[in-house]
């Protein structure tokens, strides 16, 4: 073996001071915020997101905890390959710890791979697919905020009970568009309602609804079931109201930044399910003011909110449990965030079930008439509430394999 | 009640008539590419971002300025066209000795730069814009209810695209442009100044995305992605009329609206993928497209 001068130079140079780093310095966990920095859903979480991240941390007072907290971020692109690849080399080369949020179901499944597969921490926060906590579950994911069928019970059960008894779907012609259709269908039809018909239109790169909601229109259901995302949903509710389509909209998957963007002259009397909404209650309206000024302005989501829940629990776990051995084994590190409850100002009192999924009440809402709004962000009025041990898939009801144990 | 293959009458004229409006989009956008292809020979892929652009512009007019729908109709495209000169005089126009491709591959560039310089500055899920009071509501036509807008939109379209046609078949202005297609060093030897007519032409050709954007933004979301949904479409729909064919675009734009229009009744699935199934049967049939002359 050949050693040139310089690097024995440089190595022997390097020891004294790297001896001296490991006696002095504090341990230091790492976060990586995964999220869609340039996409559709970059205004629900994104830069948000990160803001979240950021407000957890100088809440937790990271400081005088003894350890310290680095943050770094990117954007998937919505793209699977991309966010596996960012997800291998945060793990891998940059000693990342906890990756948190990813807003894409498709990416999220392939994270929460990466994340069993390195033996680290996945804190899903924006995706919507069940299975991360069903087929697809591990000991190293927690899915956060929502899923769809917490999304589909609270909209599908709870507008038939008001009287919305005869659906009729317009469905995003892909897995999430018809796994949404499905679960609320079942919803629907098992508290006494039906569903008279529905469509699926070609996703992505369709903008023109409206031949599709005179179609829903002349089925004569009560309810429009909008079993779609993003801009697409935006165009459905914007084609509704100029076709005067008298049917009540069910928005099956609907954010805050969405309805802002409609505007609520447009999205008045809209019906949705969020699990968070920064005007819900006294804590969740000081965490809205206390992040706002970071968000540009705007209110936080229910994404966002869940960044922020998510990231106070996993300092708080990592504390109890020494940061040493949170950054050593991931799997342990889930199971203990899995035996502490969780408190915080967004979600309240709740924990997390075997499964990984965070269980916290799901709230309908409608939203309000412009005469009702106080002024902007003030848009939401409370229709009814699930409670946490209802809001989710029933545990033994999603086949994941570490309920069986 | 008529029926005609299973769907009923009024069901089919409805979805015709909407056919009708989406092709107004189509023909508007179609025109601009083929007014600028057919003089610059540059297919023009930023066309979709220069439609966004219009759509942003009457919001930042009416929420910035307090201007509303109507002037605005005049000045984005006004406002955009004049961008779309700087572009075309500061790089576009260092294109023109070489390869198609060049020029596809820097407008397609540049559309992902306007694009992503809007998602920066106005984030990605959207403004809210609202239709003018006049336009509001609409009329029961007995088999469909009309909003008025759409109304309106299918008529200013028609406006526009017989306008653009007519200015460039009829008039000695529009002379001058085709001859200066055909020929351009024997029209400058006329002394007439080819270049700046060049850029007139593509500052007009961005101006009618334009109007096709504040046209979209009362029925579309107003977002920086507006236009990828539409541009491949159109892309098509220039290629089926026949490439730089200016009548060709306005009837196959009109045509491709009902063609998909239909679609959505009977199989809704293929509604996105009709156009490009007509697409390749005409290039099968008919090379240059329909309304195209043979090279």
């Amino acid at each position: 073996m050949k050693l040139s001068r310089r690097a024995l130079i440089a190595a022997a140079s390097a020891l004294p001071l790297a001896g001296a780093r490991a006696q002095g310095a504090k341990p230091i966990l790492k976060i990586g915020c995964l999220t869609d920095l340039s996409g559709p859903y970059k205004d629900l979480a994104g830069p948000g997101a990160i803001a979240a991240v950021h407000q957890a941390l100088s809440e937790f007072g990271v400081a005088d905890k003894g350890f310290s907290v680095e943050v770094l971020s990117a954007d998937h692109q919505n793209k699977p390959d991309v966010g596996a690849t960012v997800a291998r080399q945060w793990y891998d080369r940059d000693g990342v710890d906890m990756i948190i949020e990813v807003a894409n179901s498709g990416v999220a499944l392939a994270v929460a791979g990466v994340a069993k597969e390195k033996n680290k921490v996945y804190l899903n926060t924006g995706a919507a697919t069940s299975d991360l906590t069903g087929a697809q579950c591990n000991a190293n994911t927690i899915h956060w905020v929502y899923d769809t069928y917490m999304l589909a019970q609270s909209t599908g059960g709870a507008m038939v009970k008001s009287g919305g008894d005869s659906w009729y779907f317009i469905t995003a012609d892909y897995a999430f568009g018809h796994a949404l259709q499905r679960d609320t269908t079942s919803f629907v039809t098992g508290a006494g309602g039906k569903v008279v018909g529905s469509i699926a239109y070609p996703f992505p790169g369709t903008a023109d609804f409206s031949s599709y909601l005179i179609g829903a229109q002349a089925s004569g259901a009560k309810v429009l079931g909008l079993a779609s995302a993003g801009t697409d949903t935006i165009n459905q509710i914007k084609q509704a109201k100029e076709f005067g389509i008298k049917m009540k909209l069910a928005g099956l998957l609907l954010f805050l930044t969405d309805v802002h963007a409609i505007g609520l002259e447009t999205a008045q009397g809209i019906v949705l399910t969020d699990s968070f909404y920064w005007d819900m209650n006294d804590r969740a309206r000081a965490f809205s003011n206390r992040i706002t000024p970071a968000l540009k302005g705007a209110r936080p989501t229910m994404i966002q909110a869940g960044v922020y829940s998510a990231s106070l629990h996993y300092l708080k776990t990592a504390m109890a449990m020494g940061p040493a051995q949170a950054k050593a084994d991931g799997a342990a590190t889930i199971a203990r965030m899995k035996a502490l409850p969780t408190n915080d100002d967004c979600f309240g009192a709740g924990s997390i079930r075997a499964d990984g999924r965070k269980l916290h009440p799901a709230y309908l809402w409608e939203v309000k008439k412009p005469s009702e709004s106080k002024g902007p962000w003030d848009y939401y009025k409370l229709i009814a509430t699930t409670p946490a041990d209802q809001a989710f898939r029933p545990l033994d009801k999603g086949a994941c394999p570490m309920v069986k144990a | 009640m008529i029926m005609i293959f299973g769907i009923s009458g009024p069901l089919l004229f409805g979805q015709l008539l909407l056919g009708l409006i989406n092709g107004a989009f189509y023909a508007m956008l179609s025109l601009g590419l083929a007014v600028i292809f057919g003089m610059l020979n540059i297919i023009n892929f930023a066309h979709g971002a220069l439609f966004m652009m219009g759509a942003f512009a009457s919001w930042m007019l009416l929420n910035y300025f307090g201007i509303g729908y109507f002037p605005a109709l005049i000045l984005a495209p006004l406002l955009v066209g004049a961008f779309g000169i700087l572009l075309e005089k500061t790089i576009i126009s260092r294109l023109y000795k070489l390869d198609h491709l060049y020029g596809l591959l820097l407008t397609f560039g540049l559309s992902l730069v306007i694009e992503g310089l809007f998602r920066n500055g106005y984030g990605s899920s959207g403004l809210p814009y609202r239709i003018p009071n006049i336009l509001q509501g609409g009329t029961d036509l007995g088999f469909m209810f009309m909003p008025n807008y759409r109304g309106w939109v299918v008529l200013a379209a028609a406006v526009v695209c017989l306008g653009t046609w007519a200015i460039i078949e009829k008039t000695s202005l529009g002379a001058t442009l085709r001859a200066a297609t055909e020929n351009a060093p024997l029209v400058q030897a006329f002394g007439v100044n080819v270049p700046r007519l060049i850029t007139l032409t593509y500052g007009g050709g961005v101006a009618l995305a334009a109007f096709a954007g504040v046209l979209a933004a009362p029925i579309y979301s107003v977002n920086p992605n507006m236009g990828t949904n539409f541009i491949n479409t159109v892309f098509a729909v220039v290629v089926i009329g026949g490439m730089g064919s200016i009548l060709g675009s306005i009837i196959t734009g009109f045509g491709l609206g009902v063609v998909e229009g239909l679609t959505k009744v009977f199989y809704p699935q293929a509604s996105a993928t009709v156009v490009f199934v007509v697409m390749v049967i005409v290039l099968l049939t008919r090379p240059h497209g329909l309304f195209g002359k043979a090279a």
